[in-house]
């Protein structure tokens, strides 16, 4: 009966359980959480700059959008819906943060493009937990 | 702003962002991205003509 490491061996794998290493040192979970607080951060703290750029273009821009629609920033939550638009709000990290803290965007949207603009704002913050889950897999070696 | 600018700058930043996520070499992120642009932009055009069928 052939054990783990000979298969790997006769498939041709470098490493002797098949797990990828990943070629870059310290804390693990660290381009997971600069990744959720600043976008694009995590990609640059792995040395990925170009896909940082523009991944902290595309959710920035995405949140400027929603801001300058006049989307809602820290409303209060009534119902499970309001719940949900918080949390993808969170997931722009300190973006959502500083826009709450100064105060920008609407309190309640009043207009048709002002509800397009939250929804801009929920979006950016998802992708930003998207961006951030992609370089925690950089870092883990899941994906190169 | 109105409704096809909205559509095109959320297209725009969702496709890159997808592209860039779900493929691992730049070709493949940057097919991958303006293939979700197209469905993005392609659906939106869609919807809106089977809405302004269904409300004639």
């Amino acid at each position: 009966m052939a054990t783990e490491e000979s298969k790997n061996a006769a498939a041709g794998s470098g490493t002797p359980t098949g797990v990828q290493t990943s070629p870059y040192e310290g804390f693990v979970y660290l381009p997971l959480i600069a990744g959720w607080l600043v976008p694009g951060a995590g990609h640059f703290v792995l040395g990925k700059w170009w896909r940082g750029a523009l991944l902290a273009a595309s959710v920035v821009g995405m949140f400027a959008t929603g801001l300058a629609m006049h989307g809602e920033i820290g409303s209060e939550v009534h119902s499970i819906l309001d719940l949900l638009g918080l949390a993808g709000g969170l997931g722009t990290g300190l973006l959502y943060i500083v826009a709450r803290v100064a105060g920008w965007g609407a309190a309640q949207a009043q207009v048709t493009t002002a509800d397009w603009g939250t929804r801009f704002i929920w979006v950016a913050g998802l992708l930003n937990v998207i961006a951030a889950v992609d370089a925690h897999n950089l870092r883990t070696g899941r994906k190169s | 702003m109105t409704y096809f600018p909205a559509v095109l700058l959320f297209a725009l930043f969702a496709s890159t962002v997808f592209g860039i996520t779900q493929r691992e070499t730049p070709v493949r992120m940057f097919r991958y991205g303006l293939y979700c642009f197209s469905l993005f932009v392609g659906s939106a055009i869609v919807l809106s003509w089977v809405m302004w069928l269904i409300a004639r």
